[in-house]
């Protein structure tokens, strides 16, 4: 009896500090999870948030059955992958480009201009790719052609890659710096005493020195690699580019909220958390056997 | 040797290029914003000014619209920010506890929702049915803690010497006393550095105001951008009666993104080392 009650007593003005925080994650975090449960309820506008009755696997059912579905399935998976494939080594390269340069203050400008897209809204982003874009913008006039690029939907996915690089790349070489710098001057020396040249040098001194983030980095990018960039998407995406660019969370954006079909827009929102979630066990379990670095 | 200074020339012009493309689009709006109509359309405008021209400036910033939404940027960013920092720095001092019991249990609590989310659906219902649309609240309370933030925090707390807070105990000091008199004070750089975080993260944010807010009154700046863009905002709606007023219309969106991302840079310069501190911090015990 008194095991239990002498912490409590003792600290329990910790537990009131932790009262409100856990309120917020209660309301705002774990209350939407059980909402899903109206995936599989009549939900009515106005009603409970948790639905009115059950209706089983229906929405699941009509969602894979639904040939749009499907279409906004293979939109995300390829937009993923190609922003994994482009967006996760890049800035591996910058970071071992920077850690060459010698010269302490042009190092820094150069990663103080990189970070910068960082810190900018994406409504901006999106404001400057259609500036850059438009039939009058500059890349038009660099190539002398007079193309709506916004407008075609072959176009959509090099947009977003290559604006998905120019947001992300300098942010992504802060970890990397920050663990070159860790890395043990007496292993180089040892592998030129052996011989080894500046690319020999990299590939079995610094590439192994840095393995540990980039797995971890690997693991939380593969674990986002379903959610997309959402709100980029939605500010440059147009009817016109639906085929290449809708995406599950914009498809559900406009199914659930804009048309009202809540039900089933959250059935396609759980189906897409329940692949994240595998991923990133998965994506962890396998670096954990393979490498032997994981998150948890 | 030689090829050293080979990959030194080849490295400087990869860097070059780096600088040179992240700066460019930031360049041409703000060329584009000091153009005239005329030579936007005319596609002329690249890095330099054409037929400078501060019209469309005049025009947005008379736009009462704008500037509502503007203060709303503020308040939102300023209340937003104070409700985050307050939350998480109590929370993370609880988790740095380490003889607390249940403490596994809270830091679970709070992991877990980086893997899992409810999803857009219901946290729409739940902020519709909370009765929280068109508040101030829909924006400020759905995001209020950054779980990576959180953990930035815990780890500092725990790396503070134990020995302060047994002292503070000595001296008599309660939990709120040692959390408020001993450990903030020593905590400034973290906590500015999460202050930076926040405020950077609703500044920039939109779509919370988006999906809740339906008056435009209520906007912050970035929704007002978006329609903007989205050909749903009109800055010539508030009417001055001048004759080019139906000119100006393409590079009104230019100006407003410049106004817009003008508060952004101009603390750029100065608060940027915190940031790459606090993902340092965070990157330490991730």
């Amino acid at each position: 009896m008194t095991t239990t009650r002498r912490p409590w007593r003792r600290d329990w003005q910790l537990y009131s500090l932790a009262v409100l925080p856990l309120l917020f994650f209660l309301v705002f975090r774990y209350a939407p999870m059980l909402g899903n449960v109206i995936a599989f309820r009549r939900f009515r506008p106005g009603g409970s948030v948790f639905g009115e009755y059950w209706v089983g696997l229906r929405y699941v059912t009509m969602f894979l059955a639904d040939p749009g579905f499907w279409q906004v399935f293979t939109n995300t998976l390829i937009i993923g992958a190609l922003t994994l494939v482009i967006c996760f080594p890049l800035p591996i390269v910058l970071a071992l480009l920077l850690n060459e340069v010698r010269i302490r203050s042009l190092k820094r400008f150069v990663q103080s201009v990189s970070y910068l897209p960082h810190f900018l809204s994406v409504v901006i982003v999106a404001g400057m790719i259609g500036q850059l874009l438009s039939v009058d913008g500059v890349v038009n006039a660099l190539a002398g052609t007079e193309i709506p690029f916004l407008q075609r939907p072959e176009w959509f996915r090099t947009i977003y890659v290559s604006s998905e690089v120019w947001q992300t790349v300098g942010w992504g070489t802060i970890l990397y710096l920050a663990a070159l710098t860790t890395l043990d001057e007496e292993l180089y020396d040892a592998a030129k005493i052996d011989g080894a040249g500046r690319w020999r040098q990299t590939w079995h001194v610094t590439l192994p020195g840095i393995r540990p983030t980039m797995v971890t980095l690997l693991i939380l990018n593969i674990g986002t690699f379903m959610a997309v960039g959402f709100e980029k998407v939605l500010l440059l995406y147009n009817p016109l580019t639906y085929p290449t660019a809708d995406v599950i969370p914009t498809y559900l954006y406009r199914l659930g909220v804009v048309s009202g079909n809540f039900s089933y827009g959250a059935a396609i929102g759980l189906f897409e958390a329940l692949i994240g979630l595998i991923l990133v066990f998965s994506a962890n379990a396998i670096s954990r056997r393979t490498v032997g670095t994981s998150l948890w | 040797m030689v090829s050293r200074r080979i990959f030194h020339v080849v490295n400087g012009v990869i860097l070059t290029a780096v600088v040179v493309v992240t700066l460019y689009p930031f360049l041409n709006i703000v060329a584009r914003s000091f153009s005239t109509e005329e030579e936007i359309l005319a596609g002329r405008v690249n890095i330099v000014p054409r037929g400078f021209d501060l019209t469309t400036y005049r025009l947005v910033m008379s736009d009462d619209l704008f500037w509502t939404n503007y203060r709303n940027t503020v308040v939102y960013t300023v209340t937003a920010t104070i409700i985050s920092i307050v939350l998480t720095t109590c929370y993370a001092y609880v988790l740095s506890k380490k003889h607390l019991r249940g403490r596994g249990l809270l830091i679970g609590i709070a992991v877990f929702t980086m893997f899992f989310s409810g999803g857009l659906i219901p946290n729409y219902v739940l902020v519709s049915g909370l009765g929280l649309r068109n508040t101030i609240w829909a924006v400020v309370l759905p995001n209020a803690i950054n779980v990576f933030n959180l953990l930035v925090m815990k780890a500092f707390f725990e790396s503070l010497p134990a020995e302060l807070e047994e002292q503070a105990a000595v001296d008599g000091l309660g939990t709120y006393g040692t959390l408020l008199r001993i450990v903030l004070p020593l905590s400034k750089a973290v906590v500015a550095t999460m202050v930076l975080f926040y405020a950077v993260a609703y500044w920039n944010s939109w779509f919370t105001a988006f999906l809740y807010l339906d008056r435009a009154e209520l906007f912050p700046v970035t929704v007002y951008l978006r329609n903007l863009i989205a050909g749903a905002t009109d800055a010539t709606s508030t009417g001055s009666a001048d004759t080019d007023v139906a000119q100006v219309a393409a590079n009104i969106k230019a100006v407003t993104m410049v106004l817009t991302v003008v508060p952004i840079l101009t603390v750029y310069p100065f608060v940027q080392r915190y940031f790459v501190s606090g993902v340092m911090l965070g990157a330490v015990k991730g």
